[in-house]
């Protein structure tokens, strides 16, 4: 197997990954499960997500530290503020 | 020589895709979003109720579709980039014509769901809830459109034969752009219409 049909098959799995995330969350949003450990849920399969798209479809895993420390950083802020916000609306 | 053989190594190793001036754009875009997001967020805990109430008028099938859709797009569009770099600009641009067909799939989609909301007398100045769910995707929306535009241009240059397998840096910024498009949607759906 060449790495291109290699790297394929790997982005293919990667999309299978996304849809199965997405229909997931979608289950989650028609269950009648919520609180914290949801929301941790939900936000993890966003990291995951993230993760991918930011290292495999937007490539930057082979770009320098920088540009993946702000990627990853943008994903992280933004679902750990999404966390304490929800935490805080407990309250 | 042995320098430049490292210097080698380094430029093999670390690769940016596409031009810097996207990634600058991206990272803009993004610090916006995220602005958006975080406003959105720490909002509802001070309106829990309403955001709760408000959310269960938003069709929750219809943005999962939609995220699908983007995923979808996603995916033909790093297709479309491994396509080119193996030198094959047919299925580039084949690639790209069905990732832009997924756009428009969304926008279809979404412009249903404006509708629905609008024939309801919802508009930003319903409550704090619509007014951050009709900004923020209609914000959205926007990038979209305008990530179609570019998408668009890629595929006529490649149509062209305008990029090869040694020159296929328009087909990254491109795809850099859309995937854009992709991340900000996957926070905004379990944000905006699952989050409760």
């Amino acid at each position: 197997m060449n790495n291109q049909t290699h790297l394929n098959r790997r982005l293919t799995w990667i999309w299978l990954g996304l849809m199965a995330f997405t229909i997931l969350t979608y289950a989650i949003s028609k269950s009648e499960y919520s609180g914290t450990w949801v929301v941790v849920l939900l936000l993890v399969t966003v990291f995951i997500k993230g993760h991918w798209i930011i290292a495999d479809f937007m490539e930057l895993r082979h770009a320098g530290l920088l540009w993946r420390v702000l990627a990853h950083g943008w994903i992280i802020l933004v679902s750990g503020g999404i966390l304490v916000a929800y935490m805080m609306g407990l309250k | 020589m042995n320098s430049t053989v490292k210097q080698s190594e380094i430029t093999t190793k670390y690769h940016l895709p596409g031009d810097l001036a996207i990634w600058v754009f991206i990272f803009a875009e993004l610090l916006v979003f995220g602005i958006f997001f975080l406003s959105y967020a720490f909002s509802r805990a001070g309106n829990v109720e309403l955001f709760n109430e408000s959310q269960k008028m938003l069709d929750t099938a219809s943005g999962a579709i939609n995220t699908l859709l983007l995923i979808t797009s996603s995916y033909f569009v790093v297709r479309s980039v491994t396509a080119i770099k193996s030198g094959d600009a047919q299925r580039c641009v084949n690639w790209l014509a069905a990732a832009i067909l997924g756009g428009g799939g969304f926008l279809v989609i979404k412009v249903m769901e404006f509708a629905d909301k609008f024939s309801h007398g919802i508009s930003l100045g319903t409550n704090t809830f619509f007014m951050f769910y009709l900004s923020m995707t209609f914000f959205h929306f926007m990038h979209v459109i305008l990530g179609m535009i570019i998408l668009a241009a890629v595929l006529i240059k490649a149509r062209n034969g305008g990029y090869s397998a040694t020159e296929y840096t328009g087909v990254e910024t491109g795809a850099s752009y859309w995937h854009m498009v992709d991340l900000v949607w996957i926070v905004l759906f379990p944000l905006v219409y699952v989050i409760r």
